[in-house]
């Protein structure tokens, strides 16, 4: 790799909603092209991290951001541009949302908001974000029924292709297994492993194992602060440098 | 070349038009301008009533007005503004009218809520918001025109436009209101509760007068309070069925009239500017305010339940 | 322990009594508001119904309004009807869009929420009176339909505004997240997910608003309508913005208030139009409610 400014570099982050703080100071970066892990038991900050990083955080409103996040050196939280930046940034919500429009118009949605009306670009875009997130073949033939009505798993595989859809370098993914069958789960993941050729992902995952299988670095975050981030070999073998790392990877907590 | 250098020269750059993104800012802003436009009404309506009556409050004995019972606004020579009567209308009114219909639209709201299912309550609640629609005109008119006859016919009364006439419509039309904000509250209690009384064998009325009520109290009292607003305002149906006579009432038979229907009928006859005029337009601020107040407490009762 | 662990105690059949009574009192209760309703649509219908005809509903009133038909009185609640919901609306959807889409949770917020359900208190009378000092003289618009639909419109807005954010307020905050992800802003959210999918409810509310606006007599009687106005037969431009006009509930309260003689079916007749053209908008909120209720899409 010829670039190696970090992807993503987060210094001393800090999020409290009203007086409670939920993320106490983290500084990470990820490189181009990298996926990383990051797992934890609940209420650790893992899905507020996220927030922050494609400035959603701003709609809720007793939120409260300092410290610094920079994508390609930019600074995330004083951009004037979210859009722009939301579009840089992919997000898969724990829950597959397919939105009550078309599959078609699901995955146009975005790129229409970006203000793209050409109808051939557009149906040239929906059939690229439909293949590369393994859904192509199961809804070629009724792109017009709605998104709501597919399976989970399919709006799952939807909600990727959506996120997909606004040419994103970075793709946030959270706990996008949480609601869907073990199969659909390993067809995603090779999913995943064919866009990491192209773009940097977060994977933050409830599923230690699917870490393991697919981060090339992992972070442990609890209570809203990192215990650890290494490399994923190192954060699963058998002497991580924190013993609480060690615990939960073997369920012995959380 | 890599492959996201080659999609990067296929893909056109992302970037909306800036007309769209002007249209986007003009829309926000007369959204935030709707936004606040309730507030401006309503300072609007207080302050224009008010303007319309202020020359006239300097001018009044105050105590005389809302303690005297002699309202004379077109006596030559000795013109009175006493309106102590129209309030004790009114209250009389709007007391008994709730006396009738509180008891009977919170039983129907537990009814609907909690005694009924499936299509029953469905039925039911279109009935209510028919119920709720009829306009006040035509309550009046069946006040003129049947209860008048009915009230005379089978009870000992003297005229059939009196206190009971206005009472009963007024009570009719506010049960709808009582009815359905009564079921929100009843609603909004959670089911766990009733399926914990149910759990420990009591029956559904136990559950409902044990459980349900002290929960949803506050609720079924902005309910009430709601209701007693709709009748304080309410215009033509007490104006049609009353008997419109200046007078505190002894008995429920006695005709009476009320602050709303004096305005109702006597704005046309007046002359814009003149006193009787903005008496009227006074008596419309103390309207206002008595129903702000109502609906004042009831948001508050309402505000208590959600912090529950 | 007696043999049946399920023995009805004396305790036990005192409650199910009770249950049974309960039951039968509030059920009586219901039917003494469902009772009367029937009854006077009956009535209505009994008495009325022999004068309605077409040729009721088109032709003006004639002979000091105890002859002819009702419609300049028809005409007029149109026109009212349509242009206050005009203004209404519109206000009304945006404002409730503020408040469930862009308020933050603070003081200006609340204090337009309690704006919102205090105007909605604001008895039809006093509105009248605002209508009369803002509209007709402050502004100089005379006593007009113009005036009297501005009026009205003010005070359809509250309820336009609580239908409205309610309806507003069941679209799934998932959907907002996942178009905001994506990049897409506040009112491109709105305007392609949340308004398509509260449409219904929308709808709803106002057609509502409709029924509500064709019965109110008291905000337009010192605004805009008037006991009598001839006006030409055969055409829906009948009236001009500027023109006073007469309005149905009006016209009630005329012919049962104002005019001896009038024949004894004539406002039963009034009564009834009016009753069924506000139930009949009625029933079709519910229908398209139901409707679109059925094609919901998540």
């Amino acid at each position: 790799m010829v670039n190696n400014q970090p992807k993503i570099s987060v210094e001393n982050l800090r999020l409290s909603y009203g007086h409670r703080e939920v993320l106490h100071g983290l500084s990470f970066s990820v490189a181009p092209k990298e996926i990383l892990g990051v797992i934890g038991p609940a209420q650790s900050g893992k899905t507020s991290l996220l927030r922050c990083l494609n400035r959603t955080i701003d709609f809720v409103s007793n939120a409260f951001v300092s410290g610094s996040i920079r994508i390609d050196g930019e600074d995330v939280l004083r951009t004037s541009d979210v859009h722009t930046l939301r579009r840089k940034v992919g997000m898969v919500s724990p829950l597959p949302v397919g939105l009550p429009l078309s599959v078609y118009d699901n995955v146009a949605f975005a790129p229409r908001c970006a203000g793209i009306k050409n109808r051939d670009e557009l149906d040239a875009r929906v059939e690229r974000c439909l293949r590369q997130a393994a859904l192509w073949d199961e809804v070629k033939d009724r792109l017009h029924t709605l998104g709501t009505k597919l399976s989970g798993g399919q709006q799952q595989r939807l909600t990727i292709a959506r996120a997909l859809s606004h040419d994103p370098e970075i793709l946030c993914l959270d706990e996008f297994s949480i609601a869907i069958d073990p199969v659909t789960t390993m067809r995603i993941e090779d999913v995943l492993k064919e866009l990491k050729s192209h773009m940097t992902i977060l994977l933050v995952t409830n599923l230690v194992q699917q870490a393991r299988r697919l981060a090339d670095r992992t972070m442990f975050l609890w209570n809203g602060e990192i215990v650890e981030l290494d490399r994923t070999e190192a954060i699963f073998s058998n002497q991580p440098r924190d013993k609480r790392t060690y615990d939960y990877i073997h369920g012995l907590f959380g | 070349m890599t492959a996201s250098q080659t999609d990067n020269l296929k893909r056109p750059r992302m970037a909306r038009s800036t007309a769209a993104i002007f249209g986007e800012r003009i829309i926000e802003l007369l959204i935030r301008l709707c936004g606040v436009s309730a507030i401006v009404f309503v300072f609007g309506i207080f302050l224009f009533v008010l303007r319309e009556g202020a020359p006239l409050i300097g001018k009044l004995d105050w105590t005389k007005v809302l303690f005297s019972q002699e309202w004379y606004p077109t006596s030559k020579g000795n013109v009175r503004y006493g309106v102590g009567a129209l309030i004790v209308g009114t209250l009389s009114v709007t007391g008994l009218a709730m006396l009738f219909a509180v008891p009977f639209g919170i039983g129907a709201a537990v009814f609907v809520s909690e005694f009924s299912t499936g299509k029953v309550k469905e039925t039911l609640k279109i009935v209510i918001e028919m119920l709720a629609a009829i306009p006040s005109i035509v309550w009046g008119f069946i006040g003129l025109s049947v209860m008048n006859r009915l009230i005379q016919e089978y009870l000992p009364a003297p005229v059939g436009l009196n206190l009971l006439n206005g009472a009963i419509l007024l009570a009719l039309m506010s049960v709808p209101i009582i009815v359905s904000i009564g079921e929100d509250a009843l609603k909004a209690v959670p089911d766990s509760y009733r399926e914990a009384a149910m759990a420990m064998g009591a029956t559904r009325w136990q559950t409902v007068y044990r459980v349900l009520f002290p929960a949803a109290r506050n609720g079924l009292l902005a309910a009430a309070l709601l209701g007693v607003g709709r009748a304080i305002g309410e215009t033509m149906a007490v104006l049609m069925a009353t008997g419109h006579a200046v007078n505190i009432p002894k008995s429920i038979f006695d005709p009476i009239r009320t602050l709303t229907a004096t305005i109702a009928a006597e704005l046309g006859e007046t002359a814009v500017g003149s006193d009787h005029y903005r008496m009227l337009f006074l008596i419309g601020v103390l309207l206002f305010s008595i129903t702000f107040v109502v609906n004042l407490l009831a948001d508050l009762a309402v505000r208590g339940v959600r912090k529950q | 322990m007696s043999a049946s662990p399920f023995t009805v105690t004396p305790l036990v059949r005192r409650n199910m009594r009770r249950e049974l009574a309960a039951r039968i009192v509030l059920g009586a209760m219901v039917a003494a508001m469902v009772l009367p309703l029937l009854a006077i649509i009956a009535y209505l219908v009994a008495k009325g119904a022999p004068l309605i005809s077409l040729k009721f509903l088109t032709t003006n009133p004639t002979h000091g309004m105890r002859e002819g038909g009702i419609w300049s009185a028809l005409l007029g609640t149109i026109y009212l009807v349509v242009i206050a919901l005009a203004v209404s609306a519109p206000i009304g959807v945006l404002c409730a869009v503020y408040l469930n889409e862009y308020a933050k949770d603070n003081w200006l917020t609340r204090i337009i929420n309690l704006a919102v359900v205090n105007l909605a208190g604001v008895p039809s009378i006093v509105h009248a009176l605002f209508g009369l000092g803002a509209f007709v003289l402050f502004a100089g618009i005379g006593r007009s339909i113009l005036a009297a639909s501005l009026t009205l419109a003010i005070m359809t807005l509250p309820v336009i505004i609580a239908s409205t954010k309610e309806a507003l307020a069941a679209v799934p905050m998932s959907f907002r997240e996942a178009c905001w992800n994506v990049g897409a802003s506040r009112w491109q959210t709105i305007w392609s997910i949340v308004l398509p999918n509260s449409l219904s409810g929308i709808l709803t509310g106002v057609i509502l608003q409709v029924s509500r606006t064709a019965g109110e007599t008291a905000p337009i009687m010192f605004t805009g309508a008037v006991f009598f106005k001839k006006i030409q037969p055969g055409t829906l431009f009948a009236y001009s913005l500027t023109d006073q006009c007469m309005a149905l509930s009006m016209h009630l309260y005329t012919v049962t208030t104002q005019v001896t003689n009038a024949p004894e079916p004539l406002p039963y007749a009034i009564a009834l139009v009016l009753l069924g053209a506000v139930l009949a908008v009625n029933a079709a909120s519910i229908i398209v409610r139901s409707l679109l209720r059925s094609r919901k899409k998540w």
